[in-house]
């Protein structure tokens, strides 16, 4: 191992060439399983980067949707409508058009995320949670009056870039960035506003850069998966991104546990599939998604994907690696 | 000036419907210190009850559409909604009685998705005409448009806006819940019963929901099982606006957001009803948390 990469970059850099290498193979893939897998890659964007605010930094955000939104509309615009004036500036590589349309989108979607949070964060629990709705609410009316992405019928036409590499490459740097995040010097402050907010300003942490800082990253990625969804789906219309897309993610978040970095990346892959799976139940999946949120908060807050720790088998096999990540979360 | 007093008595009948659902979000808060999701879902379930309740009573022969009818219809919706309203405390929010609150938040959400999910796989999707239940005239008083439903509306919240002031101020139950409210440890110390003061507090906050629903449902004769969110989410913000825990504060909060919002719909900026709002509680939020009757909570360490 060269000594200017750490393990955790290793990882990255091994999951990007995982990624290419996937998308090089991709075409022996039948095209239904591989729309289902980057789904599930984009709900692990989404879950990962709403865990950064709900989750580690104790943010409890239902706005994400609203962010997403932004992201898709921007990129979508971008690798659409002004594509050909766009063009001219990557000379040959059109190829690069895609993912300068996605950054561009998430950091729209990470300046929107400032916007809401610069007064909406000075707030707290309930009342957090009711402001980000409103805005959300607030970034889907936008759209709908705006015709000229399409108003209320939505945009359709949009081309299909998304592939496997653009998906699974962007899953790689988001689990990463909000791992390296949560795991600095600096980013133990999101877990000290988490844990007890008026001890962390006590400590000398400017709580609310904290919080700042979460929502803007998160909004920021949710932003990107919004564009890798415009263009996976290739129509996107402003009631898809609504009250119950933000509650999809927090359900995942919270199956997983909140501030826990693997139990949410598998409760993103497990209800995307099992959406998949009861597709013809569909009308019962709200449903059963309320009651699923009950239930979890009466008997399990701390989330499904969290091993039982008082099983004797997992005293021994929590020192070894898959099942290490899933065992701590890393205290402040 | 005619467009002017028509505007205010059409914001004076919407503004007591936001009052009626803001006092049940408003007395929740007060004793349990959380914001009552599903509360907008029990208003929801008050309107279908209505509607399905007068169309048995014409059924059985009774006459709907008659003043005694209304009420017993009225009735029957609000005594249906107290009774779900103590049923969800009792099964999904006494559990976590001593959860933090965002546990609370969460399971509120979800109670609230599966009212309104629940609803449409029992109810249906397609928005329903809600019937008469009251008899109803259209006046003409010069260039004025008064439809007897507003008359009702603004009766009927008036007499519930008393008898709730009366329960709270006069009764034993009522010093019970401000007592509950002010300090719940202490309160339990004097032998109060927090739980059944808390089941009780639900009830009547859903019944005054319930009605909240049917009123709705007469001015606006359309209902669906999302119906609930617009007007909760308003009826919140009203709450908000008026200190929430403040009895008086949501009354007036209800009222206020009543008119702004008639006033915002009568100009070109109609569409952007919905932001104006949010716009308030943003404000609101920021400049004074308190609200306009409320008083300043410090937080102690």
């Amino acid at each position: 191992m060269p000594s200017w990469l750490n393990r955790s970059q290793l990882v990255l850099v091994a999951a990007l060439l995982a990624a290419g290498l996937a998308q090089f193979f991709s075409n022996h893939l039948d095209s239904y399983v591989l729309s289902v897998a980057m789904g599930v890659g984009i709900n692990i964007v989404l879950a990962s980067s709403l865990n950064l605010i709900n989750g580690f930094t104790g943010q409890f955000s239902l706005g994400h949707a609203g962010f997403m939104a932004v992201g898709a509309y921007t990129s979508a615009v971008l690798t659409g409508k002004l594509a050909a004036q766009l063009n001219p500036i990557f000379g040959g590589h059109v190829y690069l058009l895609f993912p300068f349309a996605l950054v561009v989108g998430g950091l729209v979607a990470a300046v929107a995320g400032g916007l809401v949070g610069a007064p909406s964060l000075r707030l707290k629990g309930d009342y957090l949670a009711i402001v980000t709705l409103g805005f959300g609410e607030i970034i889907k009316v936008i759209f709908q009056n705006v015709e000229y992405v399409g108003g209320a019928k939505g945009l359709n036409a949009i081309p299909d870039y998304s592939n496997l590499f653009w998906v699974f490459g962007t899953t790689a740097i988001t689990v990463y960035t909000v791992w390296a995040l949560l795991n600095s010097t600096y980013g133990r402050g999101f877990l000290a506003v988490a844990d007890d907010e008026i001890s962390a300003e006590a400590m000398g942490l400017n709580t609310t850069r904290y919080k700042m800082v979460a929502f803007v990253v998160g909004a920021f990625f949710a932003g990107i998966a919004g564009g890798l969804f415009a263009h996976l789906n290739n129509y996107i219309n402003p009631s898809g991104f609504d009250f119950n897309k933000s509650i999809e993610i927090v359900v995942m978040v919270i199956l997983g546990g909140m501030g826990r970095h693997t139990g949410v990346i598998l409760s993103a892959i497990l209800l995307t599939v099992l959406t998949e799976l009861l597709r013809q139940f569909g009308d019962y999946r709200m449903v059963i998604y309320s009651l699923l949120l009950i239930v979890l908060m009466i008997l399990r807050p701390q989330g499904l994907m969290v091993w039982p720790f008082k099983n004797p088998l997992w005293f021994y096999l929590k020192a070894y690696w898959p099942f290490r990540m899933l065992a701590r979360r890393p205290t402040s | 000036m005619t467009e002017l007093l028509q505007q205010v008595i059409n914001g004076l009948s919407l503004g007591a419907i936001y009052a009626l659902i803001a006092l049940g979000y408003t007395m929740v808060y007060g004793v349990l210190r959380f914001i009552n999701f599903a509360h907008s879902d029990v208003f929801m379930l008050g309107a279908f009850t209505a509607f399905y309740s007068s169309r048995a009573m014409g059924r059985w022969g009774f006459a709907s559409g008659g003043f005694l009818g209304g009420l017993l219809v009225l009735v029957i919706s609000m005594a249906a909604c107290a009774a779900v309203g103590i049923l969800i405390e009792r099964l999904a929010y006494r559990p976590l009685r001593k959860r933090s609150t965002l546990t609370v938040l969460i399971t509120a959400i979800g109670v609230s998705l599966l009212l309104q999910n629940g609803g449409q796989m029992v109810f249906g999707v397609n928005p329903k005409a809600f019937p008469n239940i009251f008899p109803s005239q259209t006046f003409k008083l010069g260039g004025l448009v008064i439809n007897s439903n507003q008359l009702v509306v603004l009766g009927v919240a008036l007499a519930l806006l008393t008898a709730l002031h009366w329960i709270v101020q006069r009764t034993r139950i009522g010093t019970a819940m401000r007592a509950v409210s002010f300090n719940a440890t202490a309160a339990s110390l004097v032998g109060i019963d927090t739980n059944r003061i808390i089941s009780f507090t639900f009830g009547l906050g859903s019944a005054l929901a319930g009605a909240g629903g049917v009123l709705y449902g007469m001015n606006y004769p359309s209902i669906e099982p999302l119906m609930g969110n617009s007007p909760g989410l308003k009826a919140f913000i009203a709450a908000v606006l008026g200190g929430i825990g403040s009895l008086p504060g949501a009354a007036l909060g209800g009222m206020v957001l009543g008119f702004v919002e008639t006033g915002v719909s009568g100009t070109r900026w109609s569409t952007y009803r919905d932001a104006v709002a949010f716009a308030i509680l943003i404000g609101i939020l920021l400049f004074r948390p308190a609200g306009l009757l409320g008083r300043n909570r410090i937080e102690k360490v």
